[in-house]
């Protein structure tokens, strides 16, 4: 602890001051400094989200356009005049590029919605179990328990095949298969906190149950929560590109990462880049994701959420 | 204390189980299409097809079917394809089979494999080594299963024809010829399984490196291996355990989009085929299996991590 001297600014002094101002058992603040593969990661996310939002108004081509001279091209200009074709084209001879640029909006906007989904059901509940307790709390438990038990993708193979696949139904069933694993971490996180002093004293002022949970489990959930939202993400998107890949996720012709794979694999054979293509992107996604989520959980040291997965 | 644990579990397991019993038989009795009308196709007439559906049983209400069901289950009657006629047992026999080698090849494979890459990783943080380890890991696990196939049968199919395409069996091929058909959803497997197993074992041993105990080793000046090998090691068995166990769950039952790809004939296949057809039987049976053996595992991992905990093994 340096004596403030005369020769620093004002500013500093009242920044040094304001640094000593927290109590001396108070946990130290958080940073989020990334590393250098943090930043590139987000940059990398970041990129797609925006492709998620412009993708298709960059596009060359339309997603269903079938301008190319023939399938599985590589990259060329046409000579008629149709313009060029950067990653060449696919199966049906359509611009690789632009169905990349398109898909980006269903693999990536059909994920979110279902992670944001499967958010909202295995947060409520999973705090509901944790602070009623009880009954309630073996009840869902159990039942959340046994959907584990269940493989995801046979789970989603067997109500897609019941009810037909529409982005709807693929968005419904994936938030439900992922919200179990939501009310595992947020019931756990939750009774972690309903046994702290804090908490204790809170109940012996006399607070409500909603106040308790508003004012004091779901501030302290929150980070480990969104740490878990980026893997949750991952296995999300992973999950719908898998169905797609099946054949049972996004239908055809719209495009899909997932189903743009496998509709071009029959090109491999001739050295087609075409499914390679949004098989990386798939990849740059989602392994992005985790390189973030885990220079997150390195630094903050808090890796309850990582170790449920 | 210990072995009231242990029937604990075993009670819960038993439990998962019976309402796993319940959301499968609902699950899949809102599968659409009746298999009478499959089975009749174009010659369907009301009558036949009351008949028939009356044959099947189909006419009952649920919980009588799903009590049937289950009873039958129990006492090892799995029932009769709706729409061969063959029995359950004889059409799932030879695909569990074919299932269960793939699945003790790449356990044979990957388990080895993963302890000893994530020890080197934790007894060497850091290094240029573990770095390439994290990251290459972290990657796969990212990824989807089919990228990792594509990319092995472009380089080792495509590129470079060591090894066929597909899974492809007849039944009656020597030993070496089997090999070489499993090998390419064997290595893609392996590498899938691997990745989590070898991230978990890093980060159980790291965990237990930062417990005072192993300062103390540290302060005596035991070395880095040792510490490893002797005091780190056992204490993250437990955790260790359980990722296992995990990843041969993962293994019986998430093996679908392998099995597609390389066209090989196992259960997951069997399954798909069977949601297809809407062989309710069928699909009940598949997902019976799937699930009752993923429960086993998890409960050989819940009792692995008590017995190899020494406070639960020795109470006072």
């Amino acid at each position: 602890m340096t004596e403030p001297t005369a020769s620093k600014k004002e500013e500093e002094v009242l920044a040094e001051l304001d640094s000593f101002a927290e109590l001396p058992d108070a946990p130290p603040k958080r940073k989020f400094r990334l590393s250098w593969v943090g930043y590139c990661a987000s940059v990398v996310v970041a990129f797609w989200l925006i492709i998620c939002l412009i993708g298709p108004s960059i596009a060359p081509f339309h997603e269903m356009d079938m301008e190319g001279d023939d399938s599985f091209l590589d990259a060329y200009t046409s000579e008629e005049g149709y313009g060029t074709f950067y990653l060449g084209t696919d199966y049906l001879g359509r611009d690789t590029l632009s169905r990349v640029l398109f898909g980006a909006r269903n693999t990536i906007g059909i994920s979110l919605a279902a992670t944001l989904l499967a958010y909202l059901m295995g947060i409520t509940l999973g705090i509901l179990a944790a602070v009623k307790g009880g009954w309630i709390d073996m009840g869902i438990s159990r039942v959340n328990d046994a959907i584990l038990a269940l493989p995801t993708i046979m789970l989603g193979l067997i109500v897609i095949a019941a009810l037909g696949s529409s982005i709807p139904i693929l968005i419904g069933t994936a938030s439900v298969i992922y919200a179990t694993s939501v009310f595992r971490i947020a019931r756990a996180l939750g009774q972690d906190i309903m046994v702290q002093d804090f908490v204790e004293a809170a109940q012996a002022r006399g607070e409500g149950i909603w106040w308790i949970i508003r004012a004091e489990v779901l501030p302290n959930a929150a980070m480990p929560l969104a740490t878990d939202f980026g893997l949750r993400l991952v296995f999300v998107v992973l999950f719908i590109s898998s169905l797609s890949f099946l054949g049972l996720g996004v239908q055809p012709p719209a495009s899909d990462w997932g189903s743009m794979v496998r509709e071009n694999l029959a090109g491999l054979t001739y050295g087609s880049w075409a499914s390679i293509w949004p098989a990386l992107a798939i990849a740059s996604f989602t392994i992005a994701i985790n390189l973030i989520v885990d220079d997150i959980s390195a630094k903050s040291g808090g890796s309850l959420a990582k170790k449920m997965v | 204390m210990m072995m009231r644990m242990v029937w604990q579990r075993i009670g819960i397991g038993l439990a998962t189980l019976w309402v796993v019993s319940v959301i499968v038989f609902i699950a899949t009795s809102i599968l659409p299409g009746d298999v009478a009308q499959i089975v009749l196709g174009q010659s369907a007439t009301p009558e036949t097809l009351a008949a028939l559906r009356a044959e099947l049983g189909l006419d009952q209400p649920g919980y009588v079917r799903y009590f049937g069901w289950l009873g039958d289950m129990v006492t090892g009657d799995l029932g009769t394809s709706k729409a061969g006629g063959a029995t359950i047992s004889s059409l799932i026999g030879g695909r569990l089979n074919n299932t269960l080698m793939m699945a003790s090849f790449v356990a044979l494979v990957s388990i080895p494999i993963s302890i000893a890459l994530g020890l080197w990783a934790a007894m060497h943080p850091g290094t240029w080594l573990d770095r390439i380890i994290t990251f290459g890991t972290l990657a796969t696990i990212s990824v989807p299963e089919f990228f990792i196939a594509t990319i092995a049968v472009l380089i080792l199919a495509v590129e470079l024809h060591w090894l066929p395409s597909t899974a492809y069996m007849t039944g009656d091929e020597t030993f070496g010829q089997l090999l070489k058909a499993l090998a390419m959803p064997l290595i893609t497997l392996v590498i899938v399984v691997s990745a989590q197993m070898i991230r978990m074992t890093r980060a159980g041993i790291l965990n237990v490196m930062s417990s005072p105990y192993i300062e103390m080793a540290i302060l005596k000046g035991v070395p880095r291996r040792r510490i490893i090998l002797r005091h780190a090691f056992y204490n993250a068995i437990g955790p260790i355990v359980n990722v296992i166990a995990l990843n041969l769950a993962y293994l019986v039952s998430g093996v679908v989009i392998v099995e597609t790809i390389f066209a090989y004939p196992g259960l997951a296949k069997l399954m798909i085929d069977g949601v297809q057809t809407r062989d309710l039987p069928l699909v009940q049976a598949c997902a019976m299996i799937f699930c009752g053996t993923y429960v086993v595992l998890i409960l050989l991992a819940d009792i692995g991590s008590i017995l190899s905990n020494p406070r639960l093994r020795n109470p006072k």
